[in-house]
């Protein structure tokens, strides 16, 4: 037993810490974050070179085919520097194709994907803002071959970057997925500016947008579970990307606490701050523990991974904000500024806090899960 | 990253498993709680013995003194094994996570013999003696002397809080050999028999109504010169390896407990009515026992990376030096959200033999014994983030 990162799964880390502190610097964040997509093709196609883009994807279907906690060690980096883009929308939907879609259809998407030529999202919530499925209502009627999309999508992260976004709709009482490309006709992709503007949001009209029946990812009989098991390997990867900017938060507060110098001393000498960061720092590693678990735990097709997600996630969301809110604090003025920094891990972890659901929401899935279902 | 157990620890694992099934005794009637009263003392020390018969008590010590030389990764094993089967824990406690593994570190040959086989069957019941009434969180100003006189030092003065005092029959405890330098530096750990003449042991009475803590006065105390544990003078050092075990295994017994707390406190959801409903039913409660099952499982799981770490580095990671502070913090909260569940029922003596009203009062403690929550936030800021030193 090892409960930690395994050598090779350091290396690849430290890999990506170096690339990204390379690639995706502050100033970086900021320019892409005053775009209206928050995204850079090319810093996109760099990741694609190191394989990120395909990860966890099949070696047969272009991917390095590693594993859960392979991708996490990388993606704890991508939170390091607060990387904009579609990457965690593009991994959610290539998860569901993983699992939902047929031979060809793997093939047809997650090449591309993989090879950083296509990058996707999920369409889930509507109106109601409910992450529950039972909540998606959104109409796929079938017209003779196809199906025909009517009705709106909200909260869609990175629409307008997305070459393929995946719509979770209902047709009779069954849920069904269908890719639309983007450009489709009948489609209207809207930005709805939110709090992060690093990862933007987007509502989506569907005016008749025909899908023809062949192209539903229809390979399983399981559809409401493949939804299920993609958006938990995305939320571990949000998770993990939660972490690492925790730690940047943390990483720069003591770093300030330790020049900083008020009544002839460094303000990191007070209790009072002391305690802030030693909190900053037991929040940081809970995190850790439950990550790590919820990842090694998914990776092994676990019984418990459900039940490991939902704890890490109800924790991080919380968790996230709550350093966000120590860091600030610990800063006084400068910290409550534009200019520096930690708005921009401020605003992502509260983004990351609503997204696949907050801690309430999660709180819910475990109450479920230890209260109800008694064996 | 692999949690998945090797071919060694599967078979650790399944004949442990193995035998807390055929063993585990049925739960001892009443509230229990302070491990020393009266019945319930002797149902655990009963307990232990077998324990220790079968060689499951000190897994990790060296077998020439009764344990399994078994790694730390068994260590955390045996700890959600023991919670999975529901056995009770161990009451040797303080010597078995603290005073036993101090002896094994830095005790000699012939103390390694006469005192840890009588640890692990709880044949002689140990107290740590560190604490005295104006030496608290700064443990190494403490005034208790001991003077050397041929072959024996001889011990005045006073310690407070020791925890099982009065049915300990040895005593790990500091005193101060040289006054005359700095305060870290003329300290020194002795073993003491409790039964020796000029030791009094005074109970007091906590919140609880329990009395569990004491106060021992040593008047004149001869205590051979062969029972210095570690070298004169450099006692301090001695103490922190007890309080860095103290760090490291008292999580492990500690989980066991917590576990079981909580299962209880779920089947209780499930009975008592409110509204016509099972509370369990109740939204907000609901959300309150997740927070707990969540909170107890992400210790479980930094115990075990800890462990896991130790193991794999034998060194402790930073991750040692939340858990004080995790398990104390989430066990007031852990409490005070029982009380919600159980309702106005909660705080008789008669319900659940008043276990839950212990624990709520008790609970109070976690966060000032073994190290205060702030002595504790002081050590992550200043040795683990590298502040600077406020004191
Ligand atoms: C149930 C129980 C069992 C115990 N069992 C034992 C035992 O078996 N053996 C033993 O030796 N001792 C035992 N203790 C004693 C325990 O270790 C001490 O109570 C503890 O170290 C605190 O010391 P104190 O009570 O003198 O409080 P103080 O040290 O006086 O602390 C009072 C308050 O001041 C704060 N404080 C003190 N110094 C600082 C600082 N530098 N920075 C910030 N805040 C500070 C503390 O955090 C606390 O809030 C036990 C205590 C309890 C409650």
């Amino acid at each position: 037993m090892d409960f930690d990162l395994s050598k090779p799964q350091k290396l690849l880390q430290q890999s990506a810490r170096e690339f990204f502190a390379r690639a995706c610097p502050p100033e970086k964040v900021r320019e892409l974050m005053a775009t209206g997509t928050a995204f850079d093709d090319a810093l996109w196609r760099d990741m694609a070179d190191q394989g990120w883009t395909g990860l966890i994807i099949p070696e047969e279907y272009g991917g390095l085919g590693l594993s859960l906690v392979d991708l996490i060690a990388v993606v704890e980096e991508m939170g390091r520097a607060c990387l904009p883009g579609p990457f965690i929308s593009t991994l959610w939907a290539a998860s569901l194709i993983a699992r939902a879609g047929s031979e060809g259809q793997r093939k047809q998407y997650l090449e591309p994907i993989s090879m950083g030529e296509m990058k996707a999202t999920v369409a889930l919530l509507e109106e109601s803002a409910d992450w529950d499925l039972d909540a998606v209502s959104m109409r796929a009627d079938k017209d003779g071959k196809s199906y025909r999309l009517r009705g709106r999508k909200e909260f869609v992260n990175d629409a307008a970057v997305a070459d393929l976004i995946v719509v979770v709709a209902r047709s009779g009482e069954d849920l069904v997925l269908l890719p639309v490309e983007s450009g489709a006709a009948g489609l209207t992709i809207t930005e709805t500016p939110a709090i992060d503007a690093t990862r933007k949001l987007y509502s989506l009209e569907f005016e008749d947008v025909e899908v023809p029946e062949s192209s539903a990812l229809a390979f399983t009989t399981r559809i409401r579970e493949a939804v299920e098991e993609a958006t938990e390997t995305a939320m571990v990867a949000l998770c993990a990307e939660m972490l690492g900017g925790m730690e940047w938060t943390l990483a720069t507060t003591v770093e300030y606490a330790r020049t900083r110098q008020q009544f002839d001393k460094p303000i990191g000498a007070y209790q009072a701050v002391q305690h802030q960061c030693a909190d900053m720092f037991l929040m940081t590693e809970s995190a850790r523990s439950a990550i790590y678990y919820a990842a090694w735990a998914m990776s092994e097709k676990d019984p418990l991974a459900g039940l490991a997600g939902a704890v890490a996630k109800a924790y991080c969301s919380d968790a996230a904000r709550e350093v966000g809110n120590r860091g600030v604090q610990v800063h006084g003025g400068i910290g409550f500024t534009w200019e520096h920094n930690l708005q921009l891990y401020y605003k992502r972890a509260k983004s990351s806090e609503i997204l696949f659901g907050d801690a309430g929401y999660h709180r819910n899935a475990i109450a479920r899960k230890v209260i109800d279902e008694v064996e | 990253m692999d949690l998945n157990l090797n071919p060694d620890e599967l078979k650790f694992r399944d004949e442990l498993r193995v035998w807390l099934s055929a063993n585990v005794p049925a739960p001892f009637a009443g509230r229990g709680g302070e491990e020393e009263k009266g019945e319930h003392f002797e149902y655990l020390r009963a307990w232990q013995k077998k324990v220790c018969d079968a060689g499951w008590a000190g897994i990790s010590w060296p077998k020439e003194y009764g344990g399994r030389g078994a790694r730390l990764i068994e260590q955390a094993i045996f700890t959600e094994e023991w919670a999975r089967a529901e056995a009770p824990q161990l009451i040797n406690v303080l010597g078995l996570s603290l005073i036993g593994p101090t002896i094994i570190s830095v005790g000699t040959p012939e103390q390694k013999q006469r005192f840890l086989p009588k640890i692990l069957s709880a044949e002689e019941i140990w107290c740590q003696g560190f604490s005295e009434p104006n030496a608290g969180s700064d443990v190494a100003s403490l005034g208790t002397k001991a003077v050397l006189d041929g072959d024996h030092f001889v011990v005045n003065g006073q310690k407070i809080w020791t925890s099982l005092a009065h049915v300990a029959d040895w005593c790990l405890l500091l005193v101060r050999t040289d006054p005359n330098v700095p305060k870290h530096k003329g300290i020194t750990a002795l073993l003491v028999d409790m039964h020796s003449p000029g030791v009094t042991v005074r109970p007091l009475r906590q919140m609880t109504g329990d009395s569990s803590f004491n106060e021992v006065f040593f008047d004149n105390v001869r205590v051979p010169v062969a029972n210095v544990l570690g070298e004169v003078n450099k006692g301090w050092s001695t103490a922190i390896t007890t309080l860095m075990n103290e760090r490291a295994h008292l999580g492990t017994g500690i989980y066991v407990q917590f576990k079981r707390n909580l299962d209880l406190l779920l089947e209780r959801s499930r009975q008592i009515k409110r509204g016509g409903k099972p509370v369990s039913e109740d939204p907000v409660i609901r959300q309150k026992i997740a927070q707990a099952y969540m909170e107890l499982e992400i210790f479980r799981l930094t115990n075990t990376r800890a462990l896991s770490k130790m193991h794999n580095q034998s060194v402790p990671g930073p991750e040692g030096s939340i858990l004080k502070l995790q398990w104390s913090e989430y066990n007031q909260r852990f409490q005070q959200i029982a009380m919600e569940v159980l309702g106005p029922a909660a705080q008789l003596h008669g319900f659940d033999d008043g276990q839950w009203i212990f624990n709520y009062l008790r609970t109070r403690a976690n966060t000032i014994e073994a190290g205060t929550s702030e002595i504790q936030r002081n050590i992550v800021a200043e040795r683990v983030l590298g502040l600077p030193k406020s004191y």
